[in-house]
């Protein structure tokens, strides 16, 4: 398997595209470049893995907030609560929440199509409440974090480099993630979800176990991402970990990119960040944040349905056998 | 004892309610198989639909019912051609998609305009008290009226010939167009009465409870447990499913704090769906 990804040249894409990641600001030692790809390296994250259920599977999930927000709490409080070393509360983090999306997945994924996405919508408001009655996470108020936190990783300035080079290898680990999965026979089974269930089911796809697997695995590193990003803001609290427009974003840049694609999403995301860097400082549009991503996504589902990679793939036929 | 038949008809006034906001959403899911995820955002336009026309123009609450009936009307057809025309036939994906991409656009401009703060429409009516226990006046008259409306669409989906197009159209388009209905603009209209229904909806609730920009997520998500109780749109099932979720919130207010009631009827719905798909007080295709 390992091999096999070895030799396709877009494993070395991906891997091209991590190094530029770690060494364009390390080299120059810009805090302000790092935290723009920083958030570029989030929306990467979180759109290639909820592509995996939108893009393969073909389910939409509009809560694939709940991941991020969930592991971003379980981390927070393993560190806080019983000084568990940052490392092993994100393993932590990413393992519970990936259970417990497998064993919400087992329950919801028996709902087909359009009523498993609204299901997802319900499994916020679940999410949610719980959250905010659960005395050990703080309720409503939420988790604060000393700053003596930093010391083990060097100090706070030298914390937030380790906490970006993570993240970017969480969004290394992501692409892929998603490559490995596209071109191997889970991926394809997936892709026969999406294409038609009742079909894949009879030609001996087992359906309901690839369901679960993939919610499952689409839930693991969006859960360590939460984790370090909401270690790095040393607070959390329920109304910024569920923030439902985060998901959204994740969607429209699913969508943007080219769903099914992992350089689309990547580029789809890259491409985001730079224009929601764009309108948080412009005047006019600072506050029609969401008014701008809804048009968005509205001319892409109407007239682009299959996003950016669809359009250079339609324009450039060779580029398929490179770019997935 | 008294305090139970109490409950129970406190349960079924707020109940009808919340089949008339229902009503719209199983109405559009029914006849085109696209699931408005607007629905919300067009409630919370008719709340503030009332809340404009009574601040601004001093009229009485009620007086807001038709205007906000025929300005939903409008925007439906719109929404019908911008974001539904081009989806219908296609996997529900995409149309799923479509309708939420205009739910954040209105939800967007909402809260640029009015932020997040509470709304409130002050109604004052006469309620009926039975011994210790006081009925409000407008619950009184929002269930009523909410049934009333669900009985002139049942009447209009089955005793008009528009409302037997409408009717055709839901149960197969293609014969439908065979016989000469034009299926294009019966789904227009279809979106058009949704969203109309949405919007009055939006004006009942409004007298009775104080409302932000984002209240409509509530009852959209109340709007899918209901549509999956009482069928796809059916009127009179949709007031059955939300006497019946009406009820149940009622039941289980008093042992649980209200945040986890919405987790609930999620539940329900979860529940519901896996144990009957087609609905549980009519069968698919009743329409």
């Amino acid at each position: 398997m390992l091999l096999h990804l070895l030799r396709r040249p877009f494993f070395w894409i991906i891997t091209a595209v991590v190094a530029g990641f770690v060494l364009i600001p390390a080299l120059g030692n810009d805090v302000e470049m790092r935290e723009s790809l920083l958030l570029a390296a989030l929306y990467i994250t979180l759109a290639s893995n909820l592509n995996l259920m939108l893009g393969y599977a073909g389910y939409i999930n509009f809560g694939s907030i709940v991941f991020f927000g969930l592991g971003g709490y379980v981390c927070v409080w393993l560190v806080n609560a019983h000084a568990w070393p940052l490392w092993l509360s994100l393993l932590a983090a990413g393992t519970s929440v990936s259970a417990l999306a497998l064993f919400f997945g087992l329950g919801i994924l028996r709902l087909r199509g359009a009523f498993f996405a609204l299901s997802t919508i319900g499994i916020v408001e679940a999410v949610q409440a719980f959250v905010q009655n659960f005395e050990p996470w703080g309720g409503s108020a939420g988790i604060y974090l000393s700053s003596s936190i930093f010391q083990p990783l060097g100090g706070p300035s030298r914390a937030l480099w380790v906490i970006y080079f993570l993240m970017v290898a969480v969004m290394g680990l992501s692409l892929y993630l998603s490559y490995a999965i596209k071109i191997s026979k889970f991926g394809l089974g997936l892709l026969a979800i999406g294409q038609n269930e009742d079909a894949a089911a009879i030609l001996g796809v087992p359906t309901p176990l690839y369901k679960a697997l993939i919610y499952s695995a689409s839930a693991f590193l969006p859960a360590i991402t939460g984790g370090l990003y909401f270690f790095k803001s040393a607070f959390i609290q329920p109304s910024d970990a569920f923030d439902l427009s985060l998901s959204t974003e994740a969607l429209v840049v699913a969508m943007l990119g080219g769903q099914g694609t992992v350089s689309g999403v990547a580029l789809g995301a890259y491409l985001y960040e730079e224009l929601r860097g764009y309108l948080l400082t412009s005047d006019t549009f600072s506050h029609f944040q969401l008014v701008v991503a809804g048009v968005l996504l509205l001319v892409i589902v109407l007239f682009f349905p299959s996003g950016l990679m669809g359009f250079i793939h339609s324009r450039f036929p060779r580029s398929q056998k490179v770019l997935e | 004892m008294f305090g139970i038949l109490a409950s129970i008809i406190d349960g079924v006034l707020v109940g009808l309610v919340y089949g008339l906001a229902a009503m719209g959403l199983t109405l559009i899911w029914g006849v085109m198989d696209v699931i408005n995820l607007t629905h919300g955002a067009m409630i919370v336009a008719g709340m503030f639909g009332l809340y404009l026309l009574v601040s601004g123009l001093g009229i009485p609450p009620y007086l807001a019912l038709p205007p906000v009936l025929i300005g939903g009307f409008f925007v439906g057809v719109a929404l019908y051609w911008i974001a539904v025309h081009r989806m219908v036939g296609r996997p529900p994906l995409m149309s799923l998609l479509s309708t939420f991409a205009v739910n954040l656009v209105l939800i967007g401009v909402g809260t640029a305009v009015w932020g997040t703060a509470l709304f409130n429409v002050a109604v004052s009516l006469p309620g009926i008290s039975i011994n210790r226990y006081t009925f409000p006046g407008a619950h009184i008259l929002a269930a009523v009226l909410a049934a009333v409306i669900a009985g002139a669409l049942y009447l209009f989906l089955h005793r008009t010939r528009l409302g037997k197009a409408v009717r055709a159209v839901a149960n197969n388009r293609e014969a439908a167009e065979l016989v000469g209905i034009p299926t294009t603009r019966v789904l227009a209209l279809s979106v058009g009465f949704g969203v109309a229904l949405a919007g009055v909806s939006g004006v009942l609730i409004g007298t009775l409870f104080p409302f932000t920009v984002l209240s409509g997520d509530g009852y959209q998500l109340k709007g899918f447990v209901v549509t999956v109780l009482g069928g796809f749109g059916n009127p009179v099932g949709a007031l059955l499913g939300g006497v019946a979720l009406g009820l149940l919130e009622g039941a289980i207010t008093p042992f649980v704090p209200v945040s986890w009631t919405l987790v609930i009827e999620f539940v329900l719905f979860v529940l519901v769906l896996i144990a009957f798909p087609g609905g549980v007080f009519a069968r698919r295709g009743s329409m």
